[in-house]
């Protein structure tokens, strides 16, 4: 080979180097640049919508998150209604999608034989490649008369006795926007809890049940307290989903700035009066909404990291703790 | 001399007994409930895609561009060309930042800087779709002051990295060891091995990641709404207002001709039909390792 | 203890081939039963793991099966308290006597089983969330007992039992998972007991554990044998000799399967094997 003879070791060599040199380098500097572009764009999203939402914060302030009237005309904003109705239709999501979600879990890998689960587990994850706007269609044309004429007064004969759930079920309102989001992020929260029930090792689940527990003593003693804290991960992420969720929402949420007085009435989503409001607004109340799609952002990013800490613990961290 | 069965192991009171094998008979119930209760949902929806839609499917639909609003007929010709432009678009933009993050990762990334990049991607994936077209609108449509399918394409490949990228880094990773030590054994830079050997050897999945990024995109609405926006007519002039089915289902959906109605079935249909497409060559390929969600 | 009605008329039924009469006259009274195996074979789906084993398993005593890896003693041990049906595709015939009742017969319910047939794993595995009390006490609410100081009580005595009592007496809240090995495996049995069990078989109970631990547990066995059956599942020959009364040998047939080539008294077993492979087997000459 040419170069390595003992005569010219130091030209070979080199020649050698500079060559793995320059290659590498382009090709890591190339990568690192592809890897950075995200970085620079979050950064970017950040600094941009608060450069936009400026106005809007400087002129309401703090205000503007209790405020409960929202009027362009006037210049009036506040958004308490729209994150009263994120948080009603989110938190309504989080916990029955969770119960529902964690029980099928627990039927895909603690009953089901693998002929039954592999299907039913490929079923319910198809739920959640529908687009947003495709549920959204079907929540106005059928659940949401479904809801008008069948479910909401089942609703409201069973707990019409609490004042917020005395009302007439409509087809959009605050309610179609819980049962969509419900629908929505249950694929989710129970793949993410699939997955971590599984991790639950054969060696607890052997240990309670050479106790003489029944399957569901073996679940409730073993299974799910070792599965805890990913469950609940689980359904943060399902949270993180729901809050963000923006077409199917606008669709049925009924569209109303004012408070909704029961369950059944029009409200509205921070996610939804910007889709609804934005390209016929102008000036302050552009960046008002700017203003709202930002502490969406902040929201959505403070739960999705604290839902990743718990997941992550579990799949990783716990099974360190116990000698396996 | 046997005893009898039913009289075996009375080991503590036998009203204790039956009461645990009723619960546990009752939350076995209600496991098979809660499978009832989480696919009802999915057999509503399909079913009625395919009741409304089908009998809006037509030739016209897909060779027609829209009738004025409240003439019936017409077609969404735009808004599929719109779509299959915009997500063309995002793919070409968005594919080689993905991959490059990809080998990054998976080939520099065991540090602070690889974990730093990866939670970036990770709270990338969470944010709202929303959000995204804001941040596209403000840079590129407030600047150019008019909205454009660039736009439009660009909001949708700031979507589809974090997606590629996750399972790209995960495609690489799973090419074993010794494949890339016999490419440095015999004396090849690293480039060369990840580029020669590396990448070709984890192409099936990637793509396969490309083809589930793109078909979560492809129903995007949120972002096009503010960069996009839609367009009446026929166009493939990027940098103009372009259709998209997501959008176009939008307003339809929300509008009063019953023809509307009609069509955003006939159209949802077709679009959940191409994701249903993609998904099961995708497990058909790939098993059931990799899948649709998030 | 609970009292086991027995038939001494299953005494000297279905021995193990290859054994001698019912061993040295010291043992004049016929020995009670705890276990009358029976023929039984067991599978992993189409895989034949266990051939044909025929044994019984006196009471108060404790009986060693070793054998080389594969042999099927595991699955075997599994079948007793009705434990390998949990691997996917298992099935198992022939039949298992306690009190007189065979435990696969139709309509008996594996949990009241599991309920008086213990079992102690080759790793512990201590309940990662409970206190070291809240472990012991697992069992004890399929029994019903539920005042506190009831339960109390049953934590100190199988502690005691466990000889584990004075090492943890004054931190018995402290997470199960905090002890060392050897502790964590008293812990297990100490579990098992509480719910008290007529047996308690023991999958390699000391594999996982120090040479000092270990030492505990076999002293810890021969205690226990008093009060329980022992039955214990080890690759370690030298552990059976020191630990058992009775042995059985198994090994691996053509067939795949593990069958029973011997069971006698241990003493027996190891000076006067009367199969050559047990021979060959306890001299080392594989294994």
């Amino acid at each position: 080979m040419a170069g390595l003879t003992a005569g010219h070791p130091v030209r070979g060599a080199r020649g050698l180097t500079n060559r793995l040199r320059t290659g590498d380098w382009l090709f890591t500097a190339l990568t690192g640049a592809a890897a950075l572009v995200m970085v620079g764009v979050i950064v970017a999203i950040f600094y941009s919508l608060t450069h936009e939402a400026w106005p809007s914060i400087r002129d309401n302030g703090a205000g503007f998150v209790w405020g409960t009237t929202w009027d362009p005309a006037k210049e009036t904003f506040g958004v308490w209604p729209f994150i009263f109705g994120t948080l009603v239709t989110s938190l309504f999501a989080l916990v029955f999608a969770t119960v529902i979600a964690v029980l099928v879990a627990l039927f895909l890998v603690e009953v089901a034989p693998g002929w039954i689960s592999r299907p039913v587990s490929y079923l319910v994850e198809l739920l959640a490649a529908i687009p947003s706007v495709v549920y959204g269609l079907w929540g106005v044309f059928v659940m949401g008369v479904f809801i008008r004429d069948h479910f909401g007064p089942v609703v409201t004969d069973v707990l019409g006795w609490i004042p917020f759930f005395d009302g007439t079920p409509l087809i959009t309102g605050l309610f179609s926007g819980c049962m969509i989001l419900t629908i929505m992020i249950l694929p989710t929260v129970m793949a993410v809890s699939r997955d971590v029930i599984a991790a639950v090792p054969r060696s607890q689940r052997e240990g309670i049940v050479a106790l003489g527990a029944t399957r569901w003593e073996g679940i409730r003693l073993a299974v799910l307290p070792y599965a805890r804290s990913g469950i609940m991960g689980a359904a943060i992420l399902g949270l993180a989903r729901a809050v963000g969720e923006t077409l199917a929402v606008t669709l049925v949420i009924g569209n109303s700035v004012k408070i909704p007085d029961n369950i059944f009435a029009p409200a509205y989503t921070m996610a939804s009066v910007i889709a609804n409001q934005f390209n016929e607004a102008t000036g302050i109340h552009r960046a008002a909404l700017i203003e709202v799609a930002l502490i969406l952002l902040v929201m959505t990013f403070v739960i999705n990291v604290v839902a990743r800490l718990l997941v992550w613990r579990v799949t990783k961290g716990q099974r360190a703790v116990v000698q396996e | 001399m046997t005893a009898r069965p039913a009289a075996f192991g009375a080991h503590g009171p036998e009203a204790l007994y039956r009461r645990r094998k009723l619960v546990n008979h009752a939350m076995t119930a209600a496991m098979v409930v809660a499978v009832v209760i989480a696919l009802l949902p999915l057999f509503f929806i399909l079913f009625y895609l395919l009741k409304n839609g089908l009998s809006g499917l037509s030739l016209d639909l897909i060779t027609e561009d829209p009738n004025h609003p409240g003439r019936s007929g017409g077609g969404v010709r735009n808004a599929i060309v719109g779509s299959s432009i915009m997500v063309g678009l995002a793919v070409a933009i968005g594919v080689p930042v993905a991959i490059g993050t990809g080998i990054f990762l998976s080939e520099y990334g065991q540090n602070r800087a690889g974990a730093m990049i990866r939670f970036v991607i990770e709270v990338m994936a969470g944010i709202p779709s929303i959000t995204i077209g804001l941040f596209v609108y403000s840079v590129v449509v407030a600047t150019q002051k008019h909205f454009s399918g660039f736009a439009g394409g660009l909001a949708l490949a700031v979507i589809l990295v974090p997606i590629v990228a996750r399972i790209t880094e995960e495609m690489l990773l799973l090419v074993p060891r010794s494949l890339r030590e016999a490419s440095y054994a015999l004396g090849a830079p690293r480039w060369r091995t990840v580029i020669r050997i590396v990448l070709p050897t984890a192409m099936p999945g990637i793509i396969t990641g490309v083809m589930l990024g793109l078909s979560r995109i492809a129903g995007e609405a949120a972002p096009l709404l503010f960069t996009s926006l839609g367009n009446q007519f026929y166009s493939t002039d990027i940098n103009s207002a372009m259709d998209s089915l997501p959008t176009r289902i939008f307003t339809y959906a929300t509008g009063p001709y019953d023809y509307w109605h009609d069509q955003a079935w006939a159209m949802s249909l077709i679009l959940v039909g191409i994701i249903l497409v993609i998904s099961l060559a995708v497990r058909a390929l790939f098993g059931s390792r990799v899948t649709v969600r998030q | 203890m609970t009292n086991i009605s027995v038939s001494n008329a299953l005494l000297g039924s279905a021995r193990a081939p290859g054994s001698q009469a019912a061993g040295p006259a010291a043992e004049a009274a016929p020995a009670r039963m705890a276990l009358n195996v029976s023929n039984l074979s067991a599978w992993y789906g189409s895989k034949l793991a266990v051939s044909g084993v025929s044994l019984d398993i006196r009471a108060n005593n404790v009986t060693a099966l070793i054998g080389p890896s594969g042999c099927g003693k595991t699955t075997l041990i599994r079948c007793f308290n009705r434990m390998h049906e949990f691997a996917p595709n298992a099935r198992v015939e022939g039949s298992v006597l306690f009190d007189g009742v065979d435990i696969y017969a139709p309509g008996i319910d594996p949990v009241r089983v599991r309920q008086r047939i213990g079992m102690v794993f080759q790793k512990p595995n201590p309940f990662p969330t409970m206190s070291i009390a809240e472990n012991v006490a697992a069992g004890l609410r399929f029994l019903g007992v539920r005042s506190r100081s009831a339960i109390a009580d049953r934590v100190e005595a199988a502690l005691r039992l466990a000889a584990l009592w004075d090492e943890v007496k004054d931190d018995l809240k402290k997470p199960g998972i905090a002890l060392s090995g050897g502790q964590q495996q008293r812990l297990c049995i100490a579990r098992a007991i509480a719910v008290e069990p007529e047996i308690i078989l023991m999958d390699e109970p000391c594999s996982a554990l120090d040479p000092v631990a270990t030492l505990k547990i076999e002293d810890l066995m021969r205690d226990l044998s008093q009060r329980y059956t022992i039955v214990i599942v080890t690759h370690n020959m030298q552990q059976a000799a020191r630990v058992s009364d009775h042995t059985a040998f198994m090994l691996m047939g053509d067939d795949g399967a593990g069958h029973l080539i011997e069971y006698r008294p241990t003493q027996d077993l190891f000076t006067r094997p009367s199969d050559k492979r047990t021979e060959d087997y306890i001299t080392g000459r594989f294994g």
